[in-house]
């Protein structure tokens, strides 16, 4: 290995230069925020109405004016750190190609490269879902957490490993792996959203009956909360799959689909946590605040189960001490 | 208002009542209440957490013993409540259960209410229709039945399911779509509760053992040829499929470069099989990721390890011994342990053997290997005379050697090929030479087909659930001079951003008389 380890190191070099423009946008972000003074950035969808399926109108679209006209500069500011958002995946990809290409596999063959590629994810679903709805408010959140994803891997857990053992070759990996990551990405979304959301809700509850909500700068709780939802809606399904394929893979390794391993244990937990969010969401009394909090203790448990057991727990998913 | 908008459980919960009738009722919309399915999953996801932290006994029972050992107070008394095999203990079967119970409780009467509402048409337009949370009004120029024609063409080029009527507030139209809401819904929790059937059943009448298999040689499907095996409470020794096989090759890779270095890279067993004893044989391979299935049995290759070919001659010069050995391997440079009992020699032998792939000496390990892969193999024996103690009638472990009734006279490290004649003329070891074993798990779990097709019900039925939108609209249409004035409303189940949009669609195309194309 020693011998070509020219695109490993290429493959880390895009990674800390990402790490740099991530910092970079992560500033923009943060201007971004500050420069937003006025009480309005009421964070419409920039998705027309979706409205033609039925009757041959014009889509209503809403008109963006109150943004454009009152906070030029935040906007400016939010402006670049997409970009340096985008440039900073783009990188990312590259590096997380490269690391395969040099492995000559799924670059998903130790904690490094698990890091690596859910940072990826994180910062895919974040701009995906940026496509669709105004979510640059929340770019301050990504971008701290793929930083710290990224500086915890080519710090901590950097490794120049090689191969797969023989229970990680299967294409049920690549299958298991992609979707798990891909759920990584939507859950921190969501996370980030929800706190956000709960900030919002406290700041309706401190407001005196009948007045005005003070200025603030997110999206209204309301609509945080939908978000919230449509994310998790779309992340559950997926979550299962892969709890799912990660079990039909177990068969085919262990002998056994599921086997109470802690990873699987932890896997489970998450996945009635965010089951136990979406009843939440329907029952009177837990909508809200409490489905919140629900769902940010799955969240914890997705991250327990992606960081605490590899690290800490032995298991036959340990990818420590390679 | 339809029942649609109301919540299924935004009913207040109510104390219950006196008398035992009244009261079961009581206890029973309890259970079956959104808010009880969602407190359990609370606590089944709480009552997971134990068992991966603490040791389990199905995975690791020495760590149990261990822990036990270093928590004399906690350690019983966690052991006593199940803490070590929770996902067995009596409790968590008691949060499932009680979860499964609430969710039948639930099924069945949203089934029967869905199964009514599929044959129903929709529901008769209400007098107000914009009293509805979305409701818009424009005039059109159409009488009030063209409006309304039109209306119906629009539903029904999306699929809506419609409803024609007449009152004193005018003719109306009402359409409803997205029952695959409710359908994908009920999929999915029934789904589950056949999963949970599918993996009791495979616990029932599941098996699962464990066998050690030396290259070269052959396995049959009984019960005594495991070394380890366990099956649910419904199964018999005698419902083992007769199949058999022999390990004819086995080969192992593993990591040369730096990285990871002994990291196993590769594993391959070649087999013949047998289906049935007379059967043709046919030869196919097993490896990590690629079991064998054989009868509805599936064979897993979980491990492997060496086996040292050593003869033994006794005091005459004639063989007592000729066999290869499987030793265990104690770390990942696969330093082996082994046993090699000679009841045939006068007096018994008894060797403990260490079997080391890549050798090495160290003042502080003493003789271990550093390479997993032979690279250069050494046997390292220390060799007993004596009784062997096999009639004592206890059960020995072919792994252990009991020196209680015998004598160490030397010990000798070989080389393959090498022989070590024993001292006093006792006989003599001859290291021959080497093969690989096999650790093999063969598994039959008849519950997994029903856990699969549950499982794929699961998800499409979540998706279902989750992405198809349940929808009910009305439009109206009254007289006026000029043409008619022209109400839609729409009412939606959960959240649905664009049923305001859908309500202007269809009010504006009801008003300027669409048709397709
Ligand atoms: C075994 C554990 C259970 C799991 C994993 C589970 C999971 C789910 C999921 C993922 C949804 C979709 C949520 C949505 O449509 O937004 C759902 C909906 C629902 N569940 Fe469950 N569920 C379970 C048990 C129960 C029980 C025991 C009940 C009855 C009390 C129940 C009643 C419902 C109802 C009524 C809905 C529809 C909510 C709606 O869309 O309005 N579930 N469940």
């Amino acid at each position: 290995m020693t011998e070509d380890m020219g695109l490993a190191q290429l493959s880390l070099l895009i990674v800390y230069l990402s790490m740099a423009i991530i910092t970079m946008a992560m500033v923009s972000f943060a201007i971004s925020l500050a420069g937003t003074r006025t009480s309005k950035l009421a964070a419409r969808d920039r998705v027309p109405a979706l409205v033609g399926s039925v009757g041959e109108t014009e889509p209503a679209t809403a008109p963006d004016s109150e943004l454009v006209s009152e906070v030029p500069k935040g906007r400016r500011a939010a402006n670049v750190g997409m970009s340096l958002t985008w440039l900073a995946f783009a990188m990312l990809l590259v590096a997380v190609v490269m690391r395969g290409i040099w492995a000559g596999r799924v670059p998903w063959g130790n904690m490094y490269e698990f890091s690596i590629t859910s940072a990826l994810g994180v910062l895919g679903a974040f701009l995906i879902f940026s496509l669709f709805r105004e979510i640059r408010w929340l770019g301050i959140y990504v971008t701290t957490v793929v930083l710290l994803t990224l500086g915890l891997a080519v710090k901590v857990l950097y490794t120049e490993a090689a191969q797969l053992v023989p229970a990680l070759k299967s294409y049920w990996l690549l299958i298991h792996v992609s979707a798990a990551v891909i759920c990584g990405g939507a859950f921190t979304i969501a996370a980030g959203i929800t706190i956000a959301y709960l900030i919002q809700d406290r700041r309706l509850r401190r407001t005196p009956e009948g007045a005005e909500p003070p200025a603030s700068r997110l999206p209204s709780a309301e609509r945080l909360e939908l978000l919230n939802y449509k994310i998790l809606t779309f992340a559950f399904p997926l979550w299962t799959f892969a709890v799912v394929s990660g079990a039909i893979w177990a068969e085919s390794a262990w002998g056994r689909y599921w086997g109470w391993d802690p990873k699987e244990t932890w896997a489970f937990i998450t996945w009635v946590i965010y089951a136990a969010y979406l009843h939440a969401r329907t029952t009177a009394g837990w909508r809200g605040r409490r489905a919140a909090w629900i769902s940010l203790v799955g969240f914890l448990a997705f991250l327990i189960n992606y960081f605490g057991v590899n690290l800490f727990v032995q298991g036959l998913h340990s990818y420590k001490g390679f | 208002m339809s029942d649609l908008a109301s919540d299924l459980s935004t009913q207040p919960v109510a104390p219950p009542p006196l008398g035992t009738k009244g009261f079961f009722r009581w206890a029973w919309r309890q259970l079956t209440s959104m808010r009880t399915a969602l407190i359990l999953l609370v606590i089944l996801a709480i009552a997971s957490i134990p068992g991966s932290v603490l040791p389990q006994q199905g995975l690791d029972p020495v760590r149990v013993n261990e822990w036990i050992v270093n928590n004399p107070t906690s350690g019983p008394i966690l052991k006593r409540f199940g803490f070590f095999d929770v996902y067995a203990s009596p409790w968590f079967a008691a949060i499932y259960l009680l979860l499964f119970i609430s969710l039948i409780g639930c099924i069945l009467p949203r089934s029967f209410a869905h199964a009514r509402v599929l044959r129903a048409k929709p529901p008769v337009a209400p007098r107000n229709l914009t009293r509805l949370p979305r409701s818009t009004e424009v005039s059109s120029e159409q009488s009030a039945d063209m409006v309304i024609d039109s209306a119906e063409r629009v539903f029904r080029a999306k699929r809506w399911r419609v409803r024609r009527g007449e009152d004193e507030g005018g003719q109306w139209i009402a359409a409803e779509k997205g029952y695959w809401r409710e359908t994908g819904n009920l999929v999915f929790h029934i789904a589950l509760i056949i999963l949970l059937i599918g993996v009791g059943y495979g616990s029932l009448w599941g098996w699962k053992g464990n066998v050690i298999v030396v290259s070269g040689k052959g396995f049959s499907d009984t019960l005594t040829q495991y070394d380890v095996w366990g099956g649910g409470r419904l199964v018999s020794a005698t419902d083992l499929p007769p199949f058999s096989f022999t390990l004819t090759d086995f080969t192992a890779d593993f990591e040369r470069g730096e990285a990871q270095r002994g990291a196993a890279r590769f594993f391959e067993g070649k087999l013949t099989v047998r289906d049935t004893p007379g059967a043709v044989p046919y030869d196919t391979t097993i490896g990590v990721n690629e079991p064998l299935s054989v009868d509805g049995a599936k064979v897993f290759l979980v491990g492997h390890g060496y086996a040292p070919h050593v003869i033994v001659r006794d005091t005459t010069g004639s063989v007592v011994f000729d066999d290869t050995v499987p030793f265990l391997p104690q770390d990942g440079s696969f330093t082996s342990t082994g046993v090699v009992k000679v009841p045939d020699a006068t007096p018994q032998i008894g060797i403990q053997g260490l079997f080391l792939p890549t050798a090495a000496l160290d003042a502080v390990l003493g003789p271990h290997s550093t390479f997993p892969a032979p690279d250069d193999p050494a046997l390292f024996m220390s060799a007993w005379v004596g009784d062997l103690g096999l009639n004592s009638g206890k059960t020995q472990s072919v792994y252990r050697l009991d020196t209680t009734q015998m004598n160490l006279i030397g010990r000798k490290a070989l080389r393959p090929g090498e022989t070590w004649d024993l001292p006093e003329g006792l006989g003599s070891v001859e290291f021959v030479g080497f093969t690989r074993w096999a650790s093999l798990q063969i598994a039959h779990d008849p519950g997994q087909g029903i856990a699969l097709v549950a499982v794929t019900f699961a998800i499409f039925g979540l998706l279902l659930s989750l992405f198809v939108k349940r929808r009910r609209m009305w439009v109206r249409a009254r007289p006026t001079e000029t043409g008619s004035t022209v109400v839609a409303a729409g009412l939606a189940r959960g959240d649905d951003e664009r049923l305001e949009s859908l309500v202007n669609d269809v009010a504006t195309a009801a008003a300027s008389g669409w048709r397709k194309g």
